[in-house]
């Protein structure tokens, strides 16, 4: 059992990347995660792991200080929310074409432009589809409470790793700012020189004399060559896709309809199904824990048992696309959300489902 | 073959007095003929194989003429988003504070679209070394004028001459980087002359001696030319930049042990 805090979500995640052995923190202040970066300050892990924090000028040199972290091979780790993110986008693109490992934490919050500082869930497309030029994906891990938030930081490196991709956990400025009780992994030691080395034999760490030198990049020039690059970028994504899908269901077993809700959402959606069964109303959450890969098939066999669907995001209607393609059109599916940081309340929410899916209303 | 290696003592080991370093990949550069780059690739590597440090080194390189100077340079390396080198190199340095950090940019990559990172990295005084190809204008994409254009001076898109009043002024980042307090070691050189090639080298190699020391960052300008871009002959190309060039980017040290050199006060 590892240590019991009662922590933000942003602290969590935090202390996490410490525990995982992260060798560098880039990033720069935006609401509403700065306190990952102020605990990580405050925490000095330089003294504790000899992990390196360092406040870069702009998110666009955040991501490209991961960039040639990741290109050595350190376990790097950036944070920001949607607007800094989108800055971010070139930086992730040229990392998922040159198959660099990294963890990018997004706590979203309202837009579009300088939005809001109020939590949403509109930056699904942005994350999931793609976001920055070039046909790439990253994983997405959408943690909906403080616990996941920590664990998922330790999953994001271990898959940035095997894959040799960069991974977003995309929360929200709710999850980033509530205060929970979590349980601490113990430290995992931060990998030497050599270690780094031995894992990541593909790294820019200085030539020896005994192997070719080697060249992170996401350039070439030769079409041929480039169309290698994204098949082998494709096969990876099918790889995910096959093997790390992750996913939540409650009270799916005797469900008649059916609740679909990532993070903050899902976390409403739990009080909602209570509110619902106890009006007699049987509904069942699914929970998509992984975004991208998106738990297509898992979706579309709960999904082909129940009478309706209603898909509750934070935003106008991102997730609710996926679900569709899965589910199929002989299930009802209908979407209900609010933007702009409003967060939907749980008796909205079932007020939704009995308007627009067992009262047939759309 | 050549009547020099006709003759079997020349080629005995003890009787070469010049060859080139191993440090450079033998394929052929993508440079235009006459340019610069491929000297100050040269002079770059000579000085990682004299320091024996190319097990430590690693680069950084630009987008621009020189984003393939990793097929280039038998180091390992990093290509970096166009102007974005300093972000790289200042986590590659913090990541593996014994090795030998580089970034290789040109005009428009440093002091155009990187003009943040340049500061900020030069701010922080990360102990790296930046070499900078200012030859004025936008090479790889055809010529087109950059941050270090010369007033009047033609490009593909200021083709009746930079307008200062309403392109702005050339940019000297070289004098503005030597007044932050992060900057240890700022020169100006040119590889246009084996006397100049000599005194570029020897800047390189300061450079790379005050990484050991952690003194902070050392900047290397290298006046360069373009005779693609300028439309001239290669011979051409250096004699306009000796007149037009130097007398603004002018050659020599600006600060030196983190003192501004009296001159560029």
């Amino acid at each position: 059992m590892g240590e019991l805090r009662l922590m933000k979500g942003n602290e969590a995640v935090a202390e996490a990347a410490i525990r995982a052995g992260c060798d560098g923190y880039f990033g720069y202040p935006i609401t509403p995660q700065s306190e990952v970066m102020e605990y990580l300050m405050a925490e000095k892990p330089y003294e504790r792991t000899g992990m390196v924090v360092l406040q870069a000028e702009s998110e666009t040199a955040s991501i490209n200080m991961l960039y040639g972290g990741a290109g050595t091979g350190k376990m790097v780790m950036t944070s920001s929310s949607s607007p800094g993110i989108s800055l971010m986008q070139e930086g992730i693109s040229y990392m998922a074409g040159a198959e660099l490992p990294a963890v990018i934490v997004n706590i979203t919050r309202g837009g579009p432009g300088l939005g809001t500082i109020q939590p949403s869930q509109a930056d699904y497309f942005q994350a999931v589809k793609g976001g920055g030029h070039g046909d790439y994906k990253m994983l997405v891990l959408a943690p909906s409470s403080v616990q996941e938030m920590c664990d998922h930081v330790k999953l994001a490196f271990d898959k940035a790793f095997e894959y040799r991709t960069p991974v977003m956990i995309l929360s929200d400025g709710a999850i980033g700012q509530m205060m929970e009780k979590v349980v601490l992994f113990d430290q995992i030691p931060r990998r030497t020189d050599e270690e780094v080395i031995k894992q990541c034999p593909w790294a820019s760490t200085g030539r020896p004399k005994t192997r070719n030198h080697n060249i992170i990049t996401s350039l070439d020039l030769d079409p041929a060559g480039q169309e290698r690059v994204n098949l082998k970028l494709q096969a990876k994504y099918k790889l995910m896709e096959k093997n790390e899908v992750l996913y939540e269901e409650i009270q799916c077993e005797d469900a008649d309809y059916l609740f679909v809700a990532f993070g903050l959402s899902a976390r409403i959606c739990q009080k909602a199904l209570d509110l619902a069964r106890a009006k007699g109303i049987k509904v069942g959450l699914f929970r998509p824990i992984t975004l991208f890969p998106f738990p297509a098939i898992e979706v579309s066999n709960v999904g082909n048992r129940v009478k309706g669907i209603l898909v509750v995001e934070m935003n106008a209607g991102q997730m609710i696309e996926d679900v569709k393609l899965s589910v199929g059109c002989k299930v009802k599916i209908e979407h209900y959300g609010r933007f702009g940081g409003i967060i939907p309340s749980p008796d909205e929410v079932v007020n939704a489902l009995e308007q627009q899916i067992i009262g047939g209303k759309s | 073959m050549t009547e020099q290696f006709a003759k079997p003592e020349i080629q005995k080991p003890e009787n070469i007095v010049y060859k080139r370093t191993d440090l450079l990949v033998d394929r052929p550069l993508s440079y235009c003929p006459g340019c610069g780059h491929g000297t100050a690739h040269r002079m770059l590597m000579e000085v990682i194989e004299e320091m024996d440090i190319q097990e430590k080194t690693i680069g950084i390189s630009p987008v621009g003429c020189s984003v393939l100077a990793y097929d280039f340079l038998d180091i390992d390396m990093i290509g970096a988003a166009h102007g974005r080198a300093p972000a790289l190199a200042t986590a590659v340095k913090r990541m593996w504070p014994d090795h030998f950090v580089f970034t290789y940019q040109g005009d428009g990559d440093l002091a155009a679209i990187g003009t943040a990172e340049t500061i900020h990295a030069c701010n922080r005084g990360e102990n790296i070394t930046v070499i900078f190809i200012n030859n004025g204008i936008y090479g790889m994409t055809g010529g087109q004028m950059a941050p270090t254009t010369l007033p009047g001076m033609r490009s593909s898109t200021s083709p009746y001459g930079r307008d200062v009043p309403t392109m702005g002024h050339p940019l000297k980042i070289t004098e503005l980087i030597s007044h932050l307090p992060g900057v240890y070691y700022v020169t100006r050189q040119a590889v246009h002359t084996p006397g100049n090639v000599r005194k570029t080298k020897k800047a390189i190699r300061k450079a790379f001696e005050l990484q050991k020391e952690n003194k902070g960052l050392c900047f290397i300008e290298i006046v360069s030319n373009c005779n693609s871009g300028w439309k001239m002959t290669p011979v051409q190309s250096n004699k306009w930049m000796e007149d037009n060039m130097f007398p603004f980017y002018e050659l020599g040290d600006i600060k030196v042990d983190g003192k501004l050199v009296e001159a560029a006060k």
